[in-house]
């Protein structure tokens, strides 16, 4: 088994995402226990695991949309524990939550502009920005005047991955993207999130299509009962075949 | 019976019914928490009306004091009962806007009078006019004309402007409006404030049917304003529109058919049927969107 590496994950890169022993609970559950990990400029980086292992409250704690326990985040050096989510994102971190929440009697196009709430003196370099997500979303143009509710459940993942984008974040929080969507649509997701690595966003992204999503990772990190299991390099991780049943769900 | 006479009445109280139910549900689309301190904010804009009467001011100005102060009044009841309590429990909050409610009414009774104080109104509110026939206060003309205005502004605010765009956003799923940056604490503030400025207009309307404000003059707009709401949809702006004008013709429908005698029972008459209605739908005639849940 891999095991945690105390040595730095590269000397050169610069830290993005500093997570020093993240705690989360829900009453008497500790769902969170103890998680530290790091994402450099420019990474992707997955957190697998089964289901209850705790990636969704590590991913939503570190957007600020639940309260840590205890621990600390870091973001680009600066201390930003227990900052509420509208500061986060000001700071240039966004999260796309896995309940997939568009505003769905909000248009699409409103769902776009509300993305952009925190450039909202800048509607020139708004509108660039949506027509660019329009460019590469052809459908969410066509949609654009429509209630999002409408919109089928790829569509509106495309839709709020493109709303994130529209705060100009510096890192990305993905939660499950692929969840329940079909086969074709998930292969457009994956491709989306690859460009926008190749595009320097750093991104931490929580999947259960582990293949995928370790096919397009620099690192990962496999959870388990709340607590960080292990951790390498993607190829490493999805070559470890004991960690396997770790994050497919079964027990070792 | 008129059915011009009778449609102008529906109208005007309707409009105002209908401010008054808006300014409720703005907050409470948004907090899922109804203020129990609405109906002051009327009573302060009428006892400031009250107060400014000696100035010697115009009186649209003495009006804009009016409704400024009743703004005033609805950001200080966020600051003071909603804020400090909000992320603890709803009940809190329930108790602190009660509390908020009785301490003003209280500080009226005290500082003011328990005694009906007259308010300046403009001599053009008791005058009448001939309108397609019938002969009509000029004051309901005026309610509706408020009514109509400051529904399309409300209307154009909510769908075109960023800030009522995010309103909307964060009244249907409040944590997700949170997480895309836009600030909870400007949202709830600019949901106080709107709900202020419509208690000012509403108070200015209410007043200039009776013409004295009382320390408990807020009590009647309040329940008004909730029955609206609860008819129309709780969840919905259009919703309490809808309620405020069905609860006017409901009113005013009984105005016209009932018994003289029958007619002091009107308010048992009227909530029969907002019963009747809510067994039909319960919950209101427009439903609001899809939930969210307030963080």
């Amino acid at each position: 088994m891999i095991r945690r590496s105390s040595k730095p994950i590269s000397a050169a890169a610069a830290v993005m995402l500093d997570i020093e022993s993240l705690e989360v609970s829900y009453g008497a559950v500790r769902a969170v226990r103890g998680v530290s990990l790091r994402v450099s400029k420019g990474e992707l980086v997955t957190l697998l695991g089964a289901n209850g292992a705790g990636k969704s409250s590590t991913l939503m704690a570190i957007a600020g949309a639940v309260r840590a326990t205890a621990g600390r985040v870091r973001l680009d050096g600066a201390d930003v524990s227990g900052a509420t989510p509208e500061a986060m994102v000001r700071r240039g971190v966004v999260a796309v939550p896995e309940t997939r929440d568009v505003f769905p009697d909000l248009t699409v196009a409103q769902n776009l502009q509300l993305g952009a709430f925190t450039r909202r003196r800048d509607q020139a370099g708004v509108l660039r920005d949506r027509d660019t997500h329009f460019a590469h979303f052809p459908i969410l143009e066509e949609r654009q005047n429509l209630p999002a509710g409408n919109l089928s459940g790829g569509e509106q993942q495309m839709l709020v991955i493109a709303r994130a984008l529209m705060s100009r974040p510096a890192v990305l929080l993905l939660d499950e993207p692929s969840l329940g969507l079909a086969p074709i649509v998930v292969d457009q997701i994956f491709d989306m999130i690859s460009s926008l690595k190749e595009s320097g966003l750093t991104i931490l992204l929580v999947e259960q299509n582990a293949a995928k999503a370790l096919a397009i990772s620099d690192r990962a990190y496999v959870m388990r009962l709340g607590r960080i299991e292990a951790d390498g390099p993607a190829s490493e991780i999805a070559a470890a075949t004991e960690l396997k049943a770790l994050y497919l769900g079964a027990e070792p | 019976m008129n059915p011009v006479q009778f449609v102008l009445d529906v109208l005007s109280l309707g409009g105002a019914y209908a401010l008054m139910a808006l300014g409720l549900v703005i907050v409470y689309g948004i907090l899922r928490l109804v203020n129990f301190a609405y109906g002051e904010l009327i009573m302060v804009s009428g006892y400031t009306m009250f107060l400014v009467s000696g100035s010697g001011l115009p009186w649209l100005a003495m009006a804009g004091c009016g409704v400024i102060m009743a703004i005033a009044a609805g950001i200080a009841t966020d600051y003071l009962a909603f804020r400090p309590v909000r992320a603890k429990s709803v009940t809190a909050v329930l108790i602190t806007s009660f509390a908020f409610s009785t301490l003003l009414q209280n500080a009226a009774l005290l500082f003011i009078s328990p005694r009906p104080r007259a308010v300046p109104l403009p001599e053009l509110f008791s005058r009448t006019v001939e309108f397609a026939g019938v002969i009509t206060p000029v004051r309901n003309l005026i309610t509706i004309a408020v009514a109509v205005i400051m529904l399309g502004v409300f209307s154009w605010l909510m769908r075109s402007t960023a800030l009522g765009i995010a309103m909307r956003a964060a009244a249907t799923n409040f944590r997700m409006a949170r997480m895309m940056g836009i600030p909870a604490n400007l949202i709830i503030s600019a949901a106080f404030a709107i709900s202020g400025l419509l208690a000012g207009a509403v108070a200015i309307l209410w007043i200039g049917r009776i013409g004295t404000v009382v320390p408990g003059i807020g009590l009647q707009p309040l329940l008004i304003a909730f029955i609206a709401t609860v008819i129309g949809g709780m969840r919905s702006l259009p919703g309490a529109v809808v309620g405020g004008f069905l609860l006017a013709l409901i009113d005013t429908a009984l105005n016209y058919t009932l018994p003289q005698d029958l007619l002091k029972f009107r308010d048992a008459f009227t909530f029969s049927l907002v019963i009747l209605i809510l067994l039909w739908r319960p919950e209101g005639i427009v439903r609001g969107p899809a939930s969210g849940q307030r963080t």
